[in-house]
């Protein structure tokens, strides 16, 4: 199984990816140079956190036109697996692979600090390692990861089940004081409506061993490696009864 | 060309003296160009020209020390064929004059200190002082200076927000630090930044220009008019009231992606082998990386300033070789081998380009459209740079060896009070409001992050762990230098010992008024060999770090402020402690000075003498006076081996180290931070003043499991080394008891809210 990370200019979580799918997960890792327009094989695609080319502009406005997003396009068409994490999910959303823009946190400063997460879908391949509802805990850092999207979007996200994961308190409780940016309806996580391509501000990577203060993130890679070995490619998973809602646009 | 005038040598800062020794250097008058390179390499900030005498008295050497003092950082090995590479700076004027590139560029320039030497920075921690920011009743010796709230917010707000800008975009975890308040720094906040990298021990790049021949490579961002004279101008010159607006044109301006960039492609080309030496060009930019890596090498550096890449067109010699423009590399590289290094730089979208060459004569000779504007020596530059023994005296002493008030004794209500006081000023609350704007944990290596009393790294190579501290007390230094400066290194190398890691190195930063007052010199002579003692009974060497002087504004010094930043190694990352308590029914043990024990003996000055330097002085009573504790570093150090066995047996489930606010702060955040409450039996007969907020060195709270109490004692003993139980960890609340009666009582919420507000609730008011 091979889980491919892009490196963009100024991306300063790719390392941690890359070790967290090598050494945690004990997965084959490559990384992905901007300017490749080349997948070299990998079974899913991590887009990671940073400054892409500086995030001067507007976060991943930039990285949006790098070449490797068109084959990464092309791949996420064919049902590919991708995961955008912070500056990756911004990325994802620039580059038209889902809805919704972020503005910058309410609080206008940039906050890292572990955060409660609500499972809202667990059976996506990138969740079925979690229970429905399940807490994790994962930590933020982020100057724009305050979620936006129009009512129309949203409502079609919300009755989709494409929401994936919302900020929460400790005991699973949706409510504006564990919401830490802003985020409209505490979204901190959404998968596409293909359920091939999920992005989320939170890092998974940064969590993945006890050591750092908690492993939940594991669940995520572990739910792609057992979707992959199992042969479930995109769409399958997400096919399941959370996502049977999917209305038309 | 202008003629060399009296006027124009003052405002290059140099003397009527520097000037007959420059004649002299060069057999002729200097051109305008070469004044500016003097001037710049001669300022205090480059120079060390007041400093370098009495920095001689640190020890350098200990084990593991690869690199002590002169290159751009030190280096110390930590086993496994790796090396940790260290160093503190200051980036105070610059913060005051534009706060947000002030301390933004202080953290591009430490952190290209230790890329240039081949390592990946891991960690960077912040030293920061200002001005206070909420109401107090704090005294200063300058008398009741009106203080000004909302410039002290704005500074501290732009100052944090400039260190989030540059380290997080970078991609380096700001793991710790320190924040205090005092009155002295209100018109020259202190920003000093320590950076910490990792390289494996084969592969260390120094500064050196040799192989005569060899290409010298200009690399990163293009130069522009940004900085010049930065290092003389703002780092080595005492402040007036309205130079604030005026230098701001003095102060450089950051690109953290770029900087990210260079990185990047610096620690690439290095493993292509075609790389000579690599210098940053930091302070005095092109000037002083073109000389300082020839003088290191004894070699030379002929240099075309035409190749130089430029932001802007029709800049003169004198600008092009004082910019301080950031994020720029000069490199030398092997002959025959520039397309490697080019390439590199390419890939990452870089400029690269060969500028001169290295030569045999030790000499900086710079030309522009082919002509040569500077010619001159590079040692007079750089070695040879003059030295002054400046004069020294004790001053006066400006407050009282008594205290102004009677130390009236305290019922229960007053010092549960006195204690939401301490928790709810700015200088012991939480620091979450700053630290939460710090990616703490980018590069998945934070095992203890912001708020403790060190931070801990793991280093992903090995199985080892990091732990690093800042440290250091304006306060205690203004009532005694030697003594505050014994106890920074104390507490620094205590912090680290509290998470069970041992001290291997330190880099100290050494912040100062103007040393050609006698005072001043005297206050930094007393520091620096209070350093130096303390460092010499822990065993702990200086590997290098920053002198500060002219923080002075109208006249003004701030208090003499080293701090020390400590690095330590834990050999397995996961054997470590943290201050928070884990589970109720577990006995409080205090190592160390335990009340009643006699066998500290340095720690017998008069309460009432040395309460005066506490915080609770400051804070409650808004009164400085007397004398800070003494430390016997003896003892110390027996403080500190007996708590690391105690982690590496896992006998003690938590470590805390008890500093500013007494054992009340200490057990308040021990509570606090583990979210369980504790009881506190105070030894009868005792003042609950002293026992609950005194500040004496060499303790350390610790959490016992009943079944470790015989073995925690046995081990302390073998340490010659007081250790007792003061109470038990349970409840909701902290209970401080005297003879089995509750004296006072604080629920953990209600000591919560103040200790989590306050910072915030002083910082987010809107300024007018």
């Amino acid at each position: 199984m091979k889980f491919g990370v892009v490196v963009f200019p100024g991306s300063n979580c790719d390392h941690d990816a890359f070790y967290a799918v090598e050494r945690v997960l004990g997965e084959q890792a490559a990384f992905l140079w901007h300017e490749s327009e080349e997948l070299n094989g990998c079974d899913v695609v991590i887009l990671p956190g940073g400054f892409s080319y500086g995030d001067y502009l507007r976060t991943g406005a930039i990285a949006r036109f790098a070449p490797i997003i068109g084959a990464v396009k092309k791949f996420a068409g064919r049902g590919g697996l991708v995961l955008g994490i912070c500056n990756g999910f911004q990325t994802l959303m620039e580059a038209g692979l889902l809805p919704g823009a972020m503005l910058r946190n309410r609080g206008l400063k940039f906050i890292c600090r572990p955060v409660h997460l609500r499972v809202e879908n667990a059976e996506t391949v990138f969740t079925h390692a979690c229970s429905p509802g399940q807490v994790l805990n994962l930590p933020i850092a982020h100057m724009d990861g305050n979620y936006y999207a129009d009512p129309a979007t949203l409502e079609a996200l919300e009755a989709a089940g494409q929401v994936v994961f919302r900020y929460c308190q400790p005991d699973g409780a949706v409510s504006d004081d564990a919401n830490p940016n802003g985020s409209i309806h505490n979204i901190a996580g959404i998968i596409n409506r293909g359920g091939n391509v999920l992005g989320m501000m939170p890092h998974p990577e940064r969590a993945s061993e006890l050591l750092l203060g908690s492993a939940d993130g594991c669940l995520l890679f572990q739910s792609l490696v057992q979707s992959l070995r199992r042969g479930l490619g995109a769409g399958q998973i997400a096919s399941g009864p959370a996502m049977a809602a999917t209305q038309p646009r | 060309m202008p003629e060399i005038t009296a006027q124009l040598i003052e405002q290059h800062q140099l003397t009527r003296e520097e000037y007959e020794k420059i004649l002299e250097i060069l057999g002729r008058e200097p051109t305008m160009t070469e004044l500016g390179i003097f001037s710049v390499m001669w300022s205090e900030h480059c120079s060390y020209k007041s400093s370098r005498p009495h920095l001689k008295r640190f020890p350098t050497q200990g084990q593991g020390v690869l690199q002590g003092p002169g290159e751009n950082a030190g280096v110390v090995e930590i086993g496994d064929d790796w090396v940790c590479v260290f160093k503190i700076e200051s980036h105070n004027h610059p913060s005051f004059v534009e706060p947000f590139q002030g301390a933004a560029t202080g953290v591009g320039g430490i952190l290209r200190d230790i890329f240039t030497m081949g390592a990946r920075p891991v960690a960077v921690m912040d030293s920061l002082r200002f001005g206070p920011v909420a109401e107090a009743p704090e005294f200063s010796p300058d008398g009741t200076a009106s203080i000004h709230l909302d410039q002290n917010r704005r500074i501290l707000r732009g100052v944090v927000s400039g260190i989030a800008h540059y380290g997080n975009c970078f991609g380096v975890p700001t793991v710790g630090g320190e924040a205090v308040f005092e009155p002295c720094y209100q018109n020259n906040p202190l920003v000093n930044v320590f950076a910490l990298g990792l390289a494996r021990k084969d592969q260390i790049f120094y500064g050196r220009a040799s192989g005569p021949g060899n290409p010298v490579l200009y690399v990163g961002a293009k130069t522009g008019r940004d900085g010049i004279h930065g290092a003389s101008l703002l780092a080595s010159a005492e402040f007036s009231g309205i130079d604030g607006q005026q230098k701001r044109p003095n102060v450089q301006v950051g690109d953290p992606f770029l900087e990210k960039l260079l990185l990047e492609a610096c620690l690439e080309v290095m493993q292509t082998g075609a790389i000579v030496g690599i210098q940053d060009m930091g302070a005095a930019g092109l000037t002083c990386s073109t000389c300082e890596t020839g003088s290191r090498a004894g070699t030379g550096m002929e240099i075309e300033l035409d190749k130089v890449p430029q932001r802007e067109s029709g800049m003169s010699p004198y600008e092009i070789l004082l910019s301080e423009s950031q994020e720029r590399m000069l490199l030398v590289a092997q002959r025959g081998r520039e397309q490697e290094v080019v390439q590199v730089f390419q890939k990452w979208g870089l400029d690269a380009i060969e500028i001169g060459a290295v030569t045999e004569q030790p000499t900086l000779r710079v030309k522009q459209h082919g002509e040569v504007v500077a010619e001159i020596p590079n040692r007079p530059l750089t070695d040879d740079a003059p030295v002054y023994h400046r004069p020294w005296a004790e001053p006066k002493r400006r407050v009282p060896m008594e205290p102004p008030v009677p130390l009236a004794s305290r019922n229960g209500d007053e010092l549960r009070e006195d204690l939401m006081k301490l928790l709810g000023s700015p200088a012991t609350a939480s620091k979450r409001w700053i630290t939460e704007q710090y990616d703490s944990m980018v590069r998945t290596n934070t095992v203890i992050g912001p708020g403790a009393d060190a931070a801990l790294i793991r280093v992903k190579e090995t199985s080892q762990g990091l732990s690093m501290s800042l440290d250091g007390n304006g306060r205690y230094c203004f009532l005694d230098p030697r003594r505050g400066a014994r106890l920074a290194v104390a507490e620094s190398a205590r912090n680290v010992s509290v998470t069970g890691a041992q001290p291997l190195a330190a880099t100290n930063c050494l912040n100062f008024g103007n040393p050609e007052k006698p005072a001043i010199l005297w206050q930094f002579r007393e520091v620096v060999e209070g350093i130096a003692e303390a460092c010499e009974a822990l065993s702990i060497p200086i590997t290098g770090g920053n002198v500060s002087f002219y923080n002075e504004t109208e006249g003004k010094p701030i208090y003499p402020t080293p701090v020390l930043g400590v690095v330590g190694v834990l050999q397995d990352v996961e054997r470590h402690a943290t201050l928070s308590f884990k589970n109720s029914g577990r006995e409080i043990w205090l190592l160390g000075n335990a009340q009643g024990a006699q066998d500290n003996k340095a720690a017998h000055d008069d309460f009432a003498t040395v309460f005066g330097s506490s915080l609770y002085a400051q804070m409650i009573l808004g009164a400085l006076w007397g004398l800070p504790p003494a430390v016997d570093l003896d003892y110390e150090r027996r403080v500190q081996a007996c708590c690391r066995r105690l982690i590496a047996e896992g006998l003690v489930e938590s470590a805390h180290d008890v500093s500013e606010g007494g054992l009340a702060v200490a057990m308040a955040e021990c509570c606090l931070s583990g979210n369980i409450g504790a009881t506190v039996n105070l030894p009868p007969g005792g003042n609950p003043l002293e026992l609950l907020f005194a500040e004496d060195p060499s303790r350390i709270v610790v959490s016992v499991p009943v079944k470790s109490l015989a073995e925690v004692s046995r081990i302390a003993s073998e340490y010659d080394v007081s250790a007792g139980a003061i109470g038990t960890t349970g409840g909701s609340a902290l209970k401080v008891c005297e003879q089995g009666k509750v004296l006072w009582e604080a629920s953990l919420s209600l000591m919560r809210h103040p200790f989590e507000t306050a910072l915030e609730q002083a910082l987010e008011k809107v300024s007018a």
